[in-house]
């Protein structure tokens, strides 16, 4: 409870960062990274699932404002949501779900954080990309941003973790 | 009732799922444009394949028919051939300086893959589209006669409205005594055989079985085929003839038409449009 102030400086934040300094950022439009899911991936595991979905949502819509793609980040958000639900009920043990605050590096290590983070993002990029492009005829360009983009946005997700990596335990 | 709650606290997640999806599914399409146009185009050039492929069939089927109208229009065109050689040299060679320079009407063949005939507004679609040349507002002929405008236009396809609409008028006008009107069709009238000549004045004599052409005042070449003259009749208290035409084109067995580029339509709008501002 008290961390709520946290979270909601880490959302406005990371819609900062992503709307006026990686919006600008991009590899021939091959590569462009979408950082503002970290908010999702590391909220407490104990956000009950219609505020996760609900957040998520308010997330994609907030980003979708400044992108003029109304609509277009929510829905990748929401199924980045349902993602995430059901990844960690099939990783996570209930001790770890009980006695962890949230899904980080800091509290769940390097290697699982790896997996977590590279395949949500690569469900939630290959939504993206799927339906900003609207059409089955470019699937292979689209397959490739999907996959370049996916890098781009791990490395800097990481490379903000790591940021606050305190190796505590493991 | 908590059978149903249960039910809903167990997939909980997946209902949110779905909920939240087609919340942003819909921003999605409502809002953005491309999405929005990009649906409807695959959707459209989806059916257009359709019509094609089963229309295909159709043709297979009604190949005598289709051979025996073509051949009918090759020996039609067989007989126009000597006429324009002796005006050439005929008291009328002022009207063909202007073709040889440039030729006016140029004429695009192109398959009717679906037509109709019953409907209160009649359209068809044509295998020809924007990358053969088709603009909007074209002019559409038969073997026999006219057939419509040319009203929306893809890549590949085009719609016509047909002579059969509502909105229709074409300028037609009497073969012997070259006076004009405007030819539509419904208003009451929804035999696909038959349309209505209008706006001529009632002191014209009409005679039955008179040939109707077009007037070469809008996007068709003077001197086609309309149809013939079947009744006339004088409305009560107008200064206007209703003169009944039998339609030449069978709209009903169409297979083949002609789109009519006119070269100088482009010039011809933008001087009468002078005439507007004054």
């Amino acid at each position: 409870m008290e961390r709520i102030p946290i979270y909601i400086a880490r959302f406005i934040l990371l819609i900062f960062i992503q709307v006026f300094l990686l919006k600008n950022i991009g590899f021939y439009n091959l590569a462009t990274p979408f950082v503002y899911l970290l908010f999702i991936l590391i909220l407490p595991f104990k956000t009950p699932n219609w505020l996760l979905f609900t957040l998520s949502f308010l997330l994609g819509l907030s980003v979708d404002v400044f992108y003029d793609t109304l609509g277009l980040h929510a829905l990748a958000s929401t199924v980045l949501a349902l993602g995430r639900i059901s990844l960690i009920r099939i990783t996570v043990s209930v001790e770890d779900r009980e006695n962890e605050p949230e899904p980080s590096m800091n509290h769940m290590g390097f290697r699982w954080f790896l997996i977590y983070a590279f395949i949500l993002i690569l469900c939630h990029h290959l939504v993206l990309f799927s339906f900003e492009t609207f059409r089955l005829s470019d699937f292979g360009i689209t397959l490739l941003r999907t996959i370049l983009s996916s890098f781009f946005t791990l490395f800097l997700i990481l490379l903000s973790e790591l940021l606050f990596y305190r190796n505590k335990k493991r | 009732m908590r059978n149903l709650w249960i039910f809903i606290s167990k997939y909980n997640a997946i209902i949110l799922f779905f909920v939240f999806f087609f919340i942003s599914l819909g921003i999605l399409i409502n809002n953005n444009s491309y999405q929005r146009a990009s649906s409807w185009n695959s959707s459209n050039e989806l059916i257009a394949k359709q019509y094609q492929r089963i229309n295909e069939f159709k043709n297979y089927l009604r190949l005598r028919e289709i051979n025996d109208s073509l051949a009918a229009e090759n020996s039609r065109l067989h007989n126009l051939l000597p006429q324009i050689d002796s005006v050439s040299i005929g008291n009328q060679a002022k009207k063909i300086t202007d073709t040889v320079y440039r030729q006016q009407y140029r004429y695009l063949t192109a398959k009717v893959i679906n037509n109709s005939i019953n409907q209160k507004n009649n359209y068809l679609t044509i295998n020809k589209g924007s990358n053969d040349g088709i603009k909007q507002g074209m002019g559409v002929i038969g073997p026999n006669g006219v057939v419509g405008i040319v009203l929306n236009v893809s890549p590949k396809y085009a719609t016509i409205q047909s002579l059969l609409h509502n909105d229709t008028r074409i300028s037609a006008s009497l073969n012997t005594t070259k006076a004009f009107g405007s030819l539509v069709w419904g208003n009451g009238n929804f035999d696909s055989q038959f349309a209505i000549l209008q706006d001529v004045p009632n002191h014209i004599k009409v005679k039955k079985g008179e040939k109707v052409i077009t007037s070469g005042y809008s996007l068709f070449p003077a001197g086609i085929n309309i149809g013939r003259v079947v009744e006339t009749d004088l409305k009560g208290g107008n200064n206007f003839l209703n003169i009944k035409v039998i339609l030449s084109t069978n709209f009903a067995s169409l297979s083949y038409v002609y789109v009519i580029t006119d070269g100088g339509a482009r010039e011809k709008e933008q001087l009468e449009s002078l005439n507007k501002k004054e």
